[in-house]
């Protein structure tokens, strides 16, 4: 395999001034050029994660191109799915040693529409979609069936929040329930956001960033929809794809976990194996601010960014998608 | 019930407030006003209509503003037959590629012209709603039509093709 | 370039109008198990899954890998979901086959699809964007403009898309898996349907249909076990286009030049007319076919609709074009550009049936969406690269 490393990550999170999603993005993609040293046309392939479900328009990946100034034409790829995956699709074209450099982008504004229930669209369209259950709803049910089987408890729930948002423990568990056990905060506040990563194999990585952030290891597996199929207390996605990633191979200094539900956070934690000395999400994770389809992607940038700080030697970041972390990524970044 | 469930119908309706961002809501908000202002990219210098929040061939974003007279010249064109979910319009109807004298890309809308009339090359100019009926939309252009200038020669749109 | 990839499986499904025997999970089934039935493999064999289709909003299930996962034989495994318009089909092969020639795995499914019964296509083409009035009539209603633009421009006689159309819809009659059946179809029954968007008639325009098509890639260990002959990779390519920018040639997009100049230079071809046995292209309204020949390079700028009227492109002409009937006789949107790229696999595997060109040996897939701005290719051959 091809060695790769992030060489830059910018991010553009929060949408005050009412941005459309090239607003956003290309000011964020020119920045993580320019941090690399690189221009547009050293880039030799470029992928994006979006979702048509945020804009509520068909084919919206299309118009943002202009963010990326495909002109002349550019060898480039979109997937329905997290920037995450569009990572993990460009590092694989990297490995064929025909080029040299991907530009990795994802994009949403969910706050357009009411995001909790449109992911009600991801469910069994027959049998279980038109009952109408919501997503909270449903990682309500995985957060219960985790404290029922004694995997956490209310107050670890809080605590996960707590960390996140710099609240107290008692204001949270006073606050009312929403979906019984999760309250409004349980879940991350929802954003829109932009982030752009550039990967760069091989020795020209070190041209471009002082302290390159080298993937070690990369793996994603998917589980079964239908919840009442799985396990819900335990993630065996997460279990394997971090064994896939090789975690386990060394200490870890810094884990940014895509989890915008807090028992999701706890459930990740555990499956990852992580020890005391691990410092989780110091970015504040999806728990501070959820840009879907953009979070995945950030928890990668994040924990590349204490290795190009020099203030890790070695992070792991996950990216999850579907109900009650159906389906998950992991990636273990190394310093050299 | 011995029919076995083929199909079932599940309507689902979500709704978006959809934002114009930074860019275009400017170029709606001088619609209102009746005018059609432009951009220029300054990398590439040409002029776009509607304006984008980065030009599509250098990804910078729109510099200084140009005001379009609103009479163009019709590039290609269609003539919708077919019915269809949002449909608007009495079929047939016609809607072209507009190129704005000034701009250097052409821009979509309605031509008030009967179908068997309607030519690559027709001169037309922006007819405005009244006013009071003016909104944030390209809609506040009710339609191009028809100036009687003599068409434009083809050389004149081939490139906008 | 990467290490050696083979196609050792393919599998279609009976596209019709209306596939009422079988749901979205049953419909992608259906071919992944085809597929698997001719590499002579099961579920278990396959290391991940790549799906593509059209926008989520056409059936209007978000993010459908999730919710397929179990059908496909995908569940702890990695699973991916391109999509790049209309040439996801095609974008989606060449993932998948990215996978095998980074040596990432051995063995990947991939499975295109659309069920457009379950969906509302129209709609879902004809873009109500906030803030413009809704003008566009779906995909022909785009495309229309760009067609009349080509005919004026390369002086082409009013009948080459009516030959078009005749022709792949009597290629399709000796494909078993097509959806359109139309042995009475003639000149005559062309040019006397209804006009939908000037200049495209009724009998020019591809059907709605369901469908899925799904290949087993295999690397280079593994397809020397395939039963039958494996089709190998000889290029991949994709190029994007922006939609709108000033000046932009949207009859003849550069972006097709390029992405076929880079399959044809992977696969170390320099006169494709000549070196090519077969062609299956995008060709969703008959004059698409000439207007493609000549961004293919098959053609000089403007003489592409001479080919089609020489009878170049027919069956027993010296460029078959779409042998399979193409996307003109069927078209589930998201698959349409994998049944391509399945079909000249097909052709160079020798596994066509009655629509096979004798002794080819060199195939062209090529795939293409949005607005004419996404384009997708790949070269097969009967012998490794």
């Amino acid at each position: 395999m091809r060695d790769v490393a992030v060489v830059s990550f910018q991010k553009r999170i929060g949408n005050a001034d009412g941005l459309d999603e090239v607003e956003l993005l290309a000011p964020t993609i020119a920045a993580a050029l320019a941090g690399a040293g690189l221009a547009r046309r050293d880039v030799g392939f470029t992928v994006s994660g979006s979702c048509d479900y945020l804009g509520g328009r068909p084919f919206s990946f299309v118009t943002v191109l202009d963010a990326v100034g495909a002109w002349p034409p550019i060898r480039e790829s979109h997937v329905e799915m997290d920037g995450a995956w569009a990572l993990y699709e460009a590092w694989v074209a990297l490995q064929h040693g025909d080029i040299d450099v991907a530009l990795v982008y994802a994009f949403g504004r969910p706050t357009q529409g009411d995001l909790n229930r449109v992911l009600g669209a991801q469910l069994d369209p027959y049998c279980v979609a038109p009952l109408g259950a919501d997503a909270l709803s449903l990682e309500a049910l995985q957060a219960r069936a985790m404290i029922d089987a004694g995997r956490c408890t209310e107050n670890d729930l809080a605590a996960a929040v707590g960390r996140a948002r710099g609240e107290p423990m008692e204001a949270l568990l006073a606050a009312p329930y929403v979906a019984s056990p999760l309250r409004a905060h349980d879940r991350g506040p929802i954003v829109d956001g932009a982030a752009a990563v550039v990967l760069v194999a091989g020795d020209r990585a070190r041209a471009c960033c002082a302290r390159p952030a080298w993937i070690r290891g990369i793996d994603h597996r998917i589980e079964a929809p239908a919840l009442g199929a799985r396990d819900l207390t335990r993630s065996r996605s997460v279990e394997r794809a971090a064994e896939g990633a090789g975690v386990r191979a060394g200490p870890v200094d810094v884990a940014e976990i895509d989890a915008p539900y807090s028992h999701q956070e706890i459930l990740v934690r555990g499956a990852l194996g992580l020890g005391a000395s691990t410092a989780l999400n110091p970015s504040g994770g999806a728990l501070a601010a959820w840009p879907f389809m953009v979070s995945g992607l950030l928890r990668i940038g994040e924990a590349a960014k204490h290795i190009h700080a020099g203030g890790a030697g070695r992070a792991i970041a996950h990216a999850t998608s579907g109900a009650c972390l159906q389906q998950n990524l992991v990636c273990v970044l190394e310093a050299e | 019930m011995s029919e076995p469930v083929k199909r079932i119908k599940a309507p689902v309706r979500f709704d978006y407030t959809v934002g114009a961002g930074l860019t275009l809501s400017r170029f709606l908000a001088a619609l209102v006003e009746g005018r059609l202002v432009a951009r220029r990219c300054p990398g590439c210098t040409k002029v776009y209509v509607p304006p984008r929040g980065a030009c599509p061939t250098c990804a910078l974003p729109p510099g200084e503003e140009v005001v379009l007279v609103g009479t163009g010249t019709v590039t290609t064109f269609c003539i919708v037959n077919v019915p269809f979910e949002g449909q608007t319009m009495k079929l047939p109807y016609v809607y072209a590629s507009v190129l704005l004298d000034g701009a250097d890309i052409p821009l979509l809308h309605l031509v008030d012209v009967p179908a068997a009339q309607a030519r690559m090359g027709m001169r037309v100019k922006a007819e405005w709603v009244p006013p009071s009926e003016r909104r944030p939309t390209l809609e506040s252009i009710r339609w191009f039509c028809p100036t009687g200038e003599p068409d434009a020669p083809f050389d004149a749109i081939k490139e906008h093709l | 370039m990467g290490r050696p990839c083979a196609v050792i499986g393919i599998g279609q499904t009976k596209h019709a109008a209306k596939r009422d025997d079988v749901s979205i999970p049953g419909l992608v089934r259906e071919a992944a198990q085809r597929a698997l039935q001719d590499a002579e493999l099961t579920w278990m064999d396959i290391d991940a899954v790549v799906i593509g289709k059209a926008p989520d909003m056409f059936e209007g299930v978000m993010m459908p890998e999730l919710y397929l996962a179990d059908a496909l034989g995908a569940v702890g495994k990695p699973m991916m979901r391109v999509h790049t318009a209309g040439s996801v089909g095609g974008s989606t092969a060449i993932v998948a086959a990215h996978l095998v020639q980074a040596g990432v795995h051995e063995r990947i499914l991939t499975v295109a699809f659309e069920k457009q019964s379950e969906s509302d296509a129209m709609w879902a083409l004809s873009p109500k964007y906030p803030f413009v009035p809704p003008l566009v009539a779906g995909a022909g209603g785009f495309f229309a403009p760009l067609i009349r633009a080509y005919i004026r421009r390369s002086g082409a006689p009013a009948n080459i898309g009516m030959m078009v159309a005749v022709k792949d819809r009597k290629n399709a009659l000796k494909n078993p898996y097509a959806h359109l059946l139309m042995p009475d179809i003639s000149l005559e029954t062309v040019a006397a349907s209804p006009m939908l968007w000037d200049p495209i008639r009724y009998l020019e325009t591809c059907p709605s249909s369901d469908g899925a098509c799904a290949m087993v890639l295999a690397s280079e260990d593994a397809a020397k076990c395939a039963p039958r002959p494996p089709a190998w990779v000889h290029g991949t390519a994709v190029r994007s286009e922006p939609t709108h920018f000033a000046g932009r040639n949207q009859v003849d997009p550069r972006a097709g030049r390029d992405c076929a100049a880079d399959v044809y230079r992977q696969a170390g071809i320099t006169n494709p007319r000549r070196e090519l046995d077969v062609a299956e292209i995008y060709v969703p309204f008959s004059w698409f076919e000439p207007m493609w020949l000549e961004n293919l390079g098959f053609a000089a700028d403007d003489e592409g609709w001479r080919m089609t009227a020489d009878g170049a492109t027919a069956l027993d002409g010296d460029m078959p074009v779409n042998p399979s009937g193409g996307v003109l006789s069927t078209n589930p949107i998201g698959a349409s550009g994998m049944i391509r790229f399945a079909e000249a696999a097909l052709q160079v595997r020798g596994m066509a049936g009655d629509h096979q060109i004798e002794g080819a040996k060199l195939a062209l897939g090529h795939a293409y969406g949005g607005a004419s701005q996404f384009f997708a290719m790949w070269i097969l051959g009967r012998d490794k690269r």
